[in-house]
């Protein structure tokens, strides 16, 4: 039996599958060999973003440790490699609880409900040139949409644990994603508009230049959107652990809350990804053809230093301060990047509507500064605006206890 | 899969959501119901769209989208109707203490 | 084969969760399977190859509207009394059953006058890339080569029709959202707080 992918497939394009199914098609039916090409992709996405969020663990809490001048976990394994595989155990053989008069199968659907839409995020990105496992057209909303269906896993989680603190979580971090969602998308329509099309793919063959260069405004929004949707910890009141304990997953133990962490870190890892898909140009780098891979792997991890440095630098946010950013900073930011994106891409495209290198480089001149100008101007304004607000005595708690002034 | 049993899917869920509407007396609950018949409506204007369309290919392919138009403009519609409706459920909910459909008779408060 | 088990679950999938819905006492399972139903939609879209579409279901509806409705349900706090029925279950019965039987009579009765089967490709294909570009190798796919009816399928695009023939109804659906916006704001803020 030889089986070879036809030329007109639909799944031609994607190298790994072709690989996967040619070296099935060997010796089994053709049937067979789709299966199984299909269903070690799909091993290999979920594997991925489950290992990635272990490693991802133990990075960030040796980064936090290096950049908290001390150590950080350095038992098991060289370098503390293996402690993400004793958390895991120490997580799988604990007590699977469930608190008397929660909703129990919502709230044993939540685990699931948040892990899906992560994995099904890393199907549409291109890890290297045509090796993602669905290349869309609308890629780019289709990420968007996907992201958006996590709200709902919070809310569960918040509601059915009949617990006033994990409600507060639920309630403040669904506050968080709705607003910071608008900035996001509207800063995302100008890289869409540059490169001509939703598709991932293309999006990152249109980078001749990393769009970190072309849309500073946009990479600028898109990242203090995507920490505060990903409960980051300059945004992390949805967990604040000295407000609310541990929102809405105070009620998880064991085996869920293992899952639940998982995905949160795991997000962190997609959403890198996404970026670099978006920003940084991918797979792009010399001898792209081999080591595109390799230049994907370097510029996530750069991404994910730059979320752990952003969380061991800031202190937390008052929800007030969190949604006056979103409203009244990052969306006029982006309103006026889709303003100028689009007047440049008006007047610089050709006639069939593209965009050349030299285009690109111009943009850059006129977007970098523009950016910085931007940034530090309305950054002022609204900083002048927060300081401006009347100072709030609040009553001491505790009789003797010094009034604590807040600004 | 053919046109006929996509449009039987589609009345059948019309009329579960027609069923709700008219049988439940919480405002939510006949919202949700509303929303039922939208998505419904959605699915029959995509499904004739996919399978009839008339003088699509004499005059343009693009007009072969325009199941998929309207679908979008429902689709506004219903959002802008559910962000005012579920405000004045809210409205109403702060005024008389519930959202009971039996209940709210009164036209002055 | 594939489309007819996808089809069929499909159909199980939406009609139950759409019972559910309708019948299921506490308020927040029901908003919940409204969410189940709406994805069950966005699959038909995806099975019709419209893509696009199924991409706005899950945004708009499962995004945005379903999170709309939870928060309803946890701030008018109603759940205790859950969701009963009125006292109109005869009518609420009848008028869908008789509205049900007079349209699956026309459905199954009339004549459609469906596409031909060689265009049902070209169809298929202008459905996908309702937005955005088609590659060579599609076109391969679906046996297109002759180059005036590609460039037909390349220029067939969804955003030509929403801002050239109905441009209209667009700003119409335009100024809406925004009178929507305004008046759900005035609604929220309640006359105490100015």
């Amino acid at each position: 039996m030889n089986c070879q992918l036809a030329s007109e497939s639909i799944f031609y394009q994607n190298a790994l599958y072709r690989f996967i199914h040619d070296s099935a098609g060997a010796f089994m039916p053709c049937s067979v060999s789709h299966v199984i090409a299909g269903l070690a992709i799909m091993l290999m996405l979920v594997n991925s973003v489950l290992l990635g969020a272990a490693l991802v663990t133990w990075l960030e809490r040796r980064l936090l440790g290096r950049l908290h001048n001390r150590i950080g976990p350095n038992r098991w394994g060289p370098f503390g490699l293996l402690q993400p595989l004793a958390d895991l155990g120490k997580l799988i053989t604990k007590e699977d609880l469930v608190p008397s008069g929660a909703d129990k199968i919502i709230f044993t659907a939540v685990p699931l409900v948040m892990m899906v839409p992560l994995v099904l995020m890393t199907a549409v990105i291109p890890f290297a040139e045509n090796t993602m496992l669905a290349d869309l057209n609308i890629g780019v909303l289709f990420i968007l949409a996907v992201s958006s269906a996590t709200t709902i896993g919070i809310f569960m989680a918040g509601w059915s644990s009949n617990n006033r603190y994990a409600l507060f979580g639920a309630a403040r971090s669904v506050a968080v994603l709705i607003s910071y969602e608008v900035p996001v998308v509207i800063s995302l329509l100008g890289v869409v508009m540059i490169s001509g099309s939703m598709s991932l793919n293309d999006i990152v063959q249109a980078q001749s230049i990393p769009f970190l260069l072309v849309q500073p405004i946009a990479l600028f929004v898109f990242v203090t959107g995507m920490s505060a949707e990903l409960n980051r910890t300059p945004f992390d009141i949805a967990e604040a652990e000295s407000e609310i304990i541990a929102g809405y997953h105070t009620e998880y133990s064991g085996i869920k809350f293992a899952l639940i962490f998982a995905t949160e870190t795991g997000a962190l890892l997609v959403v890198s990804a996404v970026i670099t898909t978006l920003f940084l140009g991918g797979w792009n780098g010399p001898l792209e053809n081999f080591l595109g891979w390799f230049w994907f792997l370097i510029k996530t991890l750069a991404i994910i230093f730059v979320f752990i440095w952003v969380r061991a630098t800031y202190p937390r946010l008052r929800l007030d301060q969190i949604m006056a950013l979103s409203w009244k900073f990052l969306l006029p930011l982006s309103l006026i990047n889709l303003a100028i994106t689009a007047l440049e891409v008006f007047l610089l495209r050709d006639a069939s509507g593209n965009l050349s290198l030299p285009d690109l480089w111009v943009m850059a001149a006129i977007n970098v500064p523009m950016a910085i100008l931007l940034i530090l101007v309305m950054g002022g304004l609204f900083q002048k605006k927060v300081n401006s607000l009347p100072i709030r005595t609040e009553k001491p708690m505790v009789p003797g206890v010094p009034t604590i002034e807040v600004k | 899969m053919s046109l006929e049993s996509l449009l039987a899917i589609a009345a059948i869920l019309f009329c579960i959501g027609l069923y709700g509407a008219l049988s439940r007396s919480n405002v939510i609950a006949v919202f949700m119901s509303i929303e039922i018949m939208f998505n419904a409506v959605n699915l029959t204007f995509v499904a004739f769209g996919r399978y009839i369309t008339p003088l699509a290919f004499d005059v343009n392919l693009g007009s072969l989208l325009t199941g998929q138009v309207f679908v979008i403009f429902v689709i506004t519609v219903a959002a802008a109707e559910i962000a005012l409706g579920l405000g004045i459920v809210l409205a109403l909910y702060r005024s008389t203490n519930s959202i009971d459909l039996s209940q709210i008779v009164r036209l002055k408060h | 084969m594939i489309h007819d088990i996808a089809f069929w679950s499909l159909s199980v999938i939406t009609i139950v969760s759409a019972i559910g819905v309708v019948v299921t006492k506490d308020l927040f399972r029901s908003a919940l399977l409204l969410a189940v139903f709406f994805v069950g939609i966005a699959g038909f879209f995806f099975l019709l190859s419209a893509e696009f579409l199924a991409v706005v279901q899950v945004l708009i509806y499962v995004g945005a509207i379903s999170i709309l409705f939870i928060f309803a349900v946890m701030l008018t706090s109603d759940i205790q009394r859950g969701n009963p029925a009125n006292r109109m279950q005869v009518v609420a019965m009848v008028v869908p059953a008789l509205l049900l039987v007079a349209v699956l009579l026309g459905v199954f009765t009339s004549q459609w006058v469906e596409l031909d089967a060689e265009v049902q490709d070209t169809v298929d294909l202008v459905h996908t890339r309702a937005v955005g570009g088609i590659s060579e190798s599609e076109f391969a796919a679906a046996v297109i080569d002759d180059e005036f009816s590609q460039k037909a399928i390349q220029e067939a695009d969804i955003a030509d029709l929403l801002v050239g023939e109905y441009v209209l109804a667009f700003e119409g659906v335009s100024v809406l959202l925004l009178g929507a916006l305004i008046g759900s704001l005035a609604l929220a803020r309640g006359k105490g707080s100015r």
